[in-house]
């Protein structure tokens, strides 16, 4: 018989809500574990070892000295999968990015900023390459099984390549637009289903662009609502930072 | 005794985030006892600068997963004082209900899969997930409850949706709130087991007592968590604006996160904070369980912190159903959040399951950000971990080096520090 395949878990910046949604699995993470040997998970167990054959990687990197335990995690395992949006695509931590540095530091530690190492923050594929992503903030729950799931049984893990549009409009959400809210739903992929504005709220982006964005489409959209673009820019802006369109 | 016991310990596990322990004992001398803070900086005062005040609570919410709910309401909260929004009764239970369900989760989090495995001597959940299976389902069973009803009043259990500045974009049912309501009465039986088990184990606990002085919020109505004013054991209270006086922030060398002190060297925040500043206001279920373990005011073992999270979990699961009993008594209603953005600036702190956290902000009239600033449960508590290693360690010089390495883990996880969210306090 086969041995289970070896899971860790690791973090870098981030608030490591995205372990605790595997936390939150709950039941469903009992059973898991007959199928799966968690050898590395800081935030939950003492237990470690460097001997992983998959390994998720939570939060973005922020500091040059990040990147030697990153490509340390890279080259251990076969399989790398940047969960969440702050190691996806780099996420809120970007905000930072728009800012100097040096202002940065000094808003926060004043005159003794230089002490603290920092630079701008980028997504894990920045640094190393990635093989699958799982972005959201924090990721869904399900999206996380399927993909463990689909490693697991030898698939290739494919999440949705359309937009937030697609689910917010199946589960019969009254559209943001209407209820006189920027929404980044047609752009943004899909996968949460429509999780923000199921909730009354608007998509924030959460999970980065699709791979083809419309974005005449969304201008369109801005058009006839009576809202221009500096406003959805600067939501955009929010986890999306790193990408090309946000710069 | 000619010997050298170094304990050096590189990203503590069962915490939440980055911290080290450094230790070394030199011929029956402690040269060196250290606790490092070293996560990543964040920065996050500085990334909400120019963002809208509808933005705001969503981007502090993300300095912490585990107590966004938190972050979230505190954000609010400040948000609301500053532009004189003033919430109705209802979004004001809605909300104590909402930290009511944080903090049995991250509570029962750090009680049952972090803190149990050390009093039943096994490495980690998921080795005792083999060898107590029915134990350790009883820990699943309260934390899938709590997160049952962080998802049903705030949307998902972490970064929630619902909680927007003036009160919800959406709300419970009357009836998926009365199927809560009996959830929480089987919690508080699951609660009992819990008990029982901790009760067995509690004598691995250590007995080390140092007195330092406790912060917390308190009410003269309630126990407090959503509201308060700022008190101490010391004697004295504080409004809330006056927040900088008691926190006085400052750097250190070894971290990457701010200490705190007030009228001692340092103080601690918290459960144990708490019970031992509000005590008397605790429901009658939480008491009783304080007196399973005998634990009265002032408690000054900060081991006895994750007995004081039992005891709260209590108070959560009893005070949540009467609070749902006064929503829906009260008549419920589908309210509207309606805000007119305006200029201003205000500080407004909630007990979330760390202990004592400060948002303040200052909006322009277009009711964008122009300063931010958060105190963090866990940097307020750095300062008092370091007092407790000056004070622990040369107690337990003598052991062996294993032994002293298994206490000062189990002394830092007693805090339940959230590390990552305690590196980006600010500095005004």
């Amino acid at each position: 018989m086969m041995s289970k395949p070896r899971v860790a878990f690791f973090d870098f910046t981030g608030c490591e809500g995205c372990q605790l949604q595997v936390v939150n699995l709950e039941a469903d993470l009992l059973g898991i574990l007959d199928h799966i040997d968690i050898v590395s998970f800081r935030e939950a167990m003492k237990e470690h070892s460097d001997n992983y054959d998959i390994a998720f990687v939570e939060g973005s990197i922020t500091r040059r000295s990040d990147e030697s335990r990153l490509k340390a995690i890279r080259k251990n395992t076969s399989t790398l999968i940047a969960l969440g949006s702050c190691a996806a695509i780099g996420g809120i931590n970007c905000l930072k990015n728009f800012f100097e540095l040096d202002y940065v530091r000094e808003t926060v530690y004043g005159e003794k900023a230089t002490s603290y190492e920092t630079y701008a923050a980028r997504p894990l594929k920045a640094v190393v390459p990635v093989d699958y992503e799982i972005p959201g903030c924090p990721i869904s729950r399900n999206e996380f099984i399927y993909v463990l799931k689909s490693l697991l049984l030898g698939k290739k893990p494919e999440i949705p390549n359309y937009p937030v549009c697609v689910e917010c409009k199946l589960a019969g959400n009254v559209c943001a637009f209407e209820r006189g809210m920027p929404c980044l739903g047609p752009i943004t992929r899909a996968g949460c289903g429509a999780a923000c504005i199921r909730e009354g709220g608007a998509c924030w982006g959460c999970r980065g662009l699709v791979d083809e964005p419309n974005t005449d489409s969304q201008r369109e959209i801005l058009a006839k609502y009576g809202l221009d673009l500096t406003d959805i820019f600067r939501k955009f802006r929010l986890y999306n930072g790193y990408s090309e369109v946000a710069k | 005794m000619n010997e050298t016991k170094t304990i050096k310990i590189d990203h503590l596990t069962r915490v939440e985030g980055h911290g080290n322990i450094d230790i070394t004992i030199k011929d029956g001398q402690v040269q060196n006892c250290q606790w490092h803070v070293v996560e990543a900086p964040r920065f996050f005062e500085a990334m909400v600068r120019g963002r809208k005040w509808y933005e705001t609570a969503h981007i502090t919410s993300r300095i912490c997963g585990i107590c966004s709910i938190g972050h979230t309401l505190t954000s609010l909260k400040a948000t609301e004082k500053a532009m004189g929004v003033v919430v109705s009764e209802q979004t004001r239970n809605m909300r104590k209900l909402l930290l009511h369900a944080e903090n049995i989760q991250s509570h029962i989090l750090h009680v049952g899969y972090l803190v149990l495995p050390d009093l039943l001597g096994a490495p980690s959940v998921i080795a005792l997930s083999g060898s107590h299976r029915n134990e350790v389902m009883v820990v699943v069973r309260i934390h899938q409850l709590s997160n049952e009803m962080s998802d049903l009043i705030g949307g998902r259990t972490t970064h929630p949706q619902r909680p927007v500045v003036g009160g919800f974009a959406k709300w419970p049912t009357p009836v998926e709130l009365k199927n809560l309501r009996k959830k929480l009465a089987d919690g508080l039986a699951d609660l009992d087991a819990l008990v029982e088990l901790v009760r067995a184990n509690a004598d691995r606990l250590p007995d080390f007592h140092r007195e330092t002085e406790f912060i917390a919020l308190s009410h003269p109505d309630e126990y407090a968590f959503y509201d308060g004013d700022i008190a101490s054991t010391d004697g004295g209270k504080w409004p809330v604006e006056d927040y900088t006086r008691v926190s006085n922030e400052y750097m250190v060398p070894q971290s990457t996160a701010k200490f705190s002190k007030h009228n001692r060297d340092a103080y601690m925040v918290g459960a144990l904070a708490r019970l031992n500043n509000n005590y008397e206001q605790l429901s009658p279920k939480a008491k009783s369980v304080a007196g399973a373990f005998n634990l009265k005011p002032i408690t000054c073992n900060p081991f006895m912190n994750s007995i004081a999270q039992i005891v709260e979990i209590a108070h959560n699961l009893e005070d949540s159903i009467g609070l749902i009993d006064k929503i829906l008594f009260d008549g419920f209603i589908e309210e509207q959040a309606r805000v007119t953005p305006k200029a201003g600036k205000a500080a407004a702190s909630i007990e979330v399951p760390r202990g004592i956290l400060f948002h303040e902000y200052e909006y322009d009239e277009a009711g964008v950000c122009t300063f931010a600033n958060c105190v963090i449960p866990t940097n307020q508590n750095h300062g008092n971990i370091q007092k407790d290693f000056e004070g622990l360690v040369p107690q337990i010089k003598d052991w062996a080096r294993e032994e002293i390495e298994l206490t000062m883990e189990m002394l830092v996880r007693a805090y339940d520090p959230c590390i990552s969210c305690s590196t980006h306090c600010i500095f005004i």
